[in-house]
């Protein structure tokens, strides 16, 4: 990787040709910025020199909604944070209000969340797969990550009417029970999602392209992952084995034998083949989930009425694309005093700056990509 | 044998309590999160060392939890980062209290990969007055603390690059103190940029 140095200032007589800087602006409506994300990036030539993150585009003021709602009324909002892991935002929002109520949560509600929050790890990981691969240059990729994703989405379709913005979960446990089919084709899906897996691994792993575009490219070790609190398979990447589910379990994760993929380099390929792990290991949870699926009830003793004892409480979990926290306070009343959304792509894509430093300004691109973004957990 | 008019699963009929029975105890509502003083190696640690600066240590639903002044929070979490391990700032924000003299308190929340233990740090900071960045200790308080100063309004002393992030430049109000309105927009700005009477 080149060494990033400033071009000597110019002359008094130097005019903009004899520069080799360059400020190009990328975005906000551009294809690979996966949404509304504006990145000025200063250049000299092909090399990046400094990038600066302009977000807010899709700013909806969902913490102060929270505030002018009921505990159950927001529950909807957050699916609209994260939309392709809806899934996991709810659960957070659920586990972190539970833990103001102090409510026990029923066995089999636990699995079922287990198994759709699982389902929705594959879901968000195949939209990035197929949408970083198009933007490094591979068109294949997001025809067949859409397929089996489509298959996720049937099945939350089936359990509670909605594919994308579920709200699947609620305070205290689930709304419905599952369907009848339901056991049926969770398996069946991780049979066909672990023998697709093969297939992409054919497609990408080997491919000297993929390679040539991903090796080497945007590294960030452990320590500067610590520094800027990137979490999620950003730092297993870089070798830290830190998963929220093994490190912090919550919701019976502790009863799932499943391992944490993590790399060495902390670069894009590594990222890759960190995420792609994940799948699999995510199809060993359901598995295990729906073989050992409880009966029983699935809500907890919530009242109608939810309202937390004045306190406030920090719950995270490991949502696809790291520690996804929600901090709330509570004063008594119906509604929440404050909701904090600790969002894990808006403290990754900070470090999107110290990561494109020195690299070509084609780079730039495969590394939004694999810091895995969604917009509108950025700008909430 | 079960009950043919009522359908399988509904709960069985409760008995009728006897006339002049006393009427049992309703189940008593929590009103207060349990907590309990938070005492350990860590706490006494920084208890003696930075005396009245650390005000409260507390176990809030087993969460921990350290109350701190304001002028020693810096100092406090530099000691904690360095001596204890808590690399990684999981998250800075803050909430309003309008009614207090302290109106704004600013909590950190850190972590430590080596302990796995997490801890919350609070202080409270008045209107006007500036909260200590901790830019210089993690990387991860740049954003954080421009996303406090966009909806809040707190400066923080020393941070390098204190601009709005997530509203425009030019916004006039800070969105999540209590004072701002659920509707309240900026008409001056939205006349002038968007082009259009109300973004509402």
């Amino acid at each position: 990787m080149p060494e990033a140095t400033l071009a000597p200032p110019p002359s008094a007589d130097a005019t903009l040709l004899d520069s080799n800087e360059l400020v190009l602006n990328m975005g906000p409506q551009h294809p690979s910025t996966h949404g509304v994300l504006r990145v000025i990036l200063k250049l000299d030539g092909e090399t990046v020199l400094g990038t600066d993150c302009v977000i807010g585009y899709l700013h909806r003021g969902v913490e102060k909604i929270a505030e002018n709602r009921t505990f159950q009324q927001f529950a909807p909002y957050v699916d609209r944070m994260d939309y392709v892991a809806a899934v996991s935002n709810g659960l957070g929002y659920c586990l972190a209000i539970e833990k103001l109520l102090d409510v026990e949560i029923p066995p089999r509600a636990q699995a079922v969340r287990v198994i759709l929050t699982e389902l929705n790890r594959i879901a968000s990981h195949l939209l990035w797969l197929g949408t970083h691969a198009l933007d490094i240059g591979a068109i294949t990729p997001v025809f067949l990550c859409f397929r089996e994703r489509e298959d996720v989405l049937m099945i939350f379709e089936k359990y509670c009417g909605a594919r994308l913005t579920t709200h699947a979960f609620r305070i205290g446990g689930l709304q419905y029970e599952t369907y009848d089919t339901f056991e049926q084709e969770c398996l069946a899906f991780c049979d066909t999602m672990e023998e697709r897996l093969k297939e992409y691994h054919d497609l990408l792993t080997g491919n000297r392209i993929w390679v040539k575009r991903t090796k080497g490219v945007g590294i960030l070790d452990a320590a500067a992952c610590k520094d800027y609190g990137v979490t999620g398979p950003l730092i297993r990447a870089a070798g830290v084995e830190w998963d929220l589910r093994k490190a912090q379990p919550y919701c019976g994760y502790e009863k799932y034998d499943f391992e944490i993929p993590t790399a060495e380099n902390g670069d894009t390929f590594d990222r890759y083949m960190v995420r792609m792990e994940e799948m699999v290991q995510s199809c060993r949870i359901i598995r295990q989930a729906v073989d050992g699926l409880p009966e029983g009830p699935i809500k907890g003793k919530v009242g109608k009425v939810i309202k937390p004892p004045p306190g406030e409480a920090y719950v995270s979990i490991e949502a696809p694309k790291g520690e996804l926290g929600y901090y709330v306070v509570s004063d008594g009343s119906l509604q929440p005093y404050r909701v904090r959304v600790r969002p894990p792509s808006f403290v990754n894509l900070a470090a999107l700056d110290k990561m494109c430093r020195g690299s070509l300004v084609a780079d730039v691109v495969a590394i939004i990509g694999t810091i895995d973004i969604v917009l509108g957990e950025v700008d909430r | 044998m079960p009950d043919p008019s009522k359908p399988e699963g509904s709960p069985p009929a409760r008995k009728p309590r006897p006339a002049g029975a006393a009427r049992p105890p309703r189940p008593k509502r929590v009103t207060e999160m349990p907590a309990e003083p938070w005492t350990g190696a860590l706490p006494d640690a920084l208890k003696e060392r930075y005396g009245d600066g650390v005000e409260k240590a507390t176990l809030l639903g087993g969460q921990q939890l350290l109350v701190v002044a304001a002028g020693n929070a810096r100092d406090i979490i530099a000691t904690l980062k360095d001596d204890h391990g808590f690399d990684y700032l999981v998250d800075v924000t803050a909430v309003h209290w309008p009614a207090k003299d302290l109106q704004f308190e600013v909590v950190w929340i850190l972590y430590s990969f080596a302990s796995n233990q997490r801890v919350r740090v609070k202080a409270a900071v008045a209107e006007g007055s500036k909260a200590p960045t901790v830019t210089d200790l993690y990387n991860s308080a740049n954003w954080l603390e421009r996303e406090i100063y966009d909806m809040f309004g707190i400066e923080f002393e020393n941070h390098p690059d204190l601009r709005r992030i997530l509203m425009p430049d030019e916004w006039d109000g800070f969105p999540l103190r209590k004072e701002y309105g659920i509707v309240q927009q900026d008409a001056a700005w939205v006349r002038e940029n968007l082009k259009i009477e109300s973004a509402q």
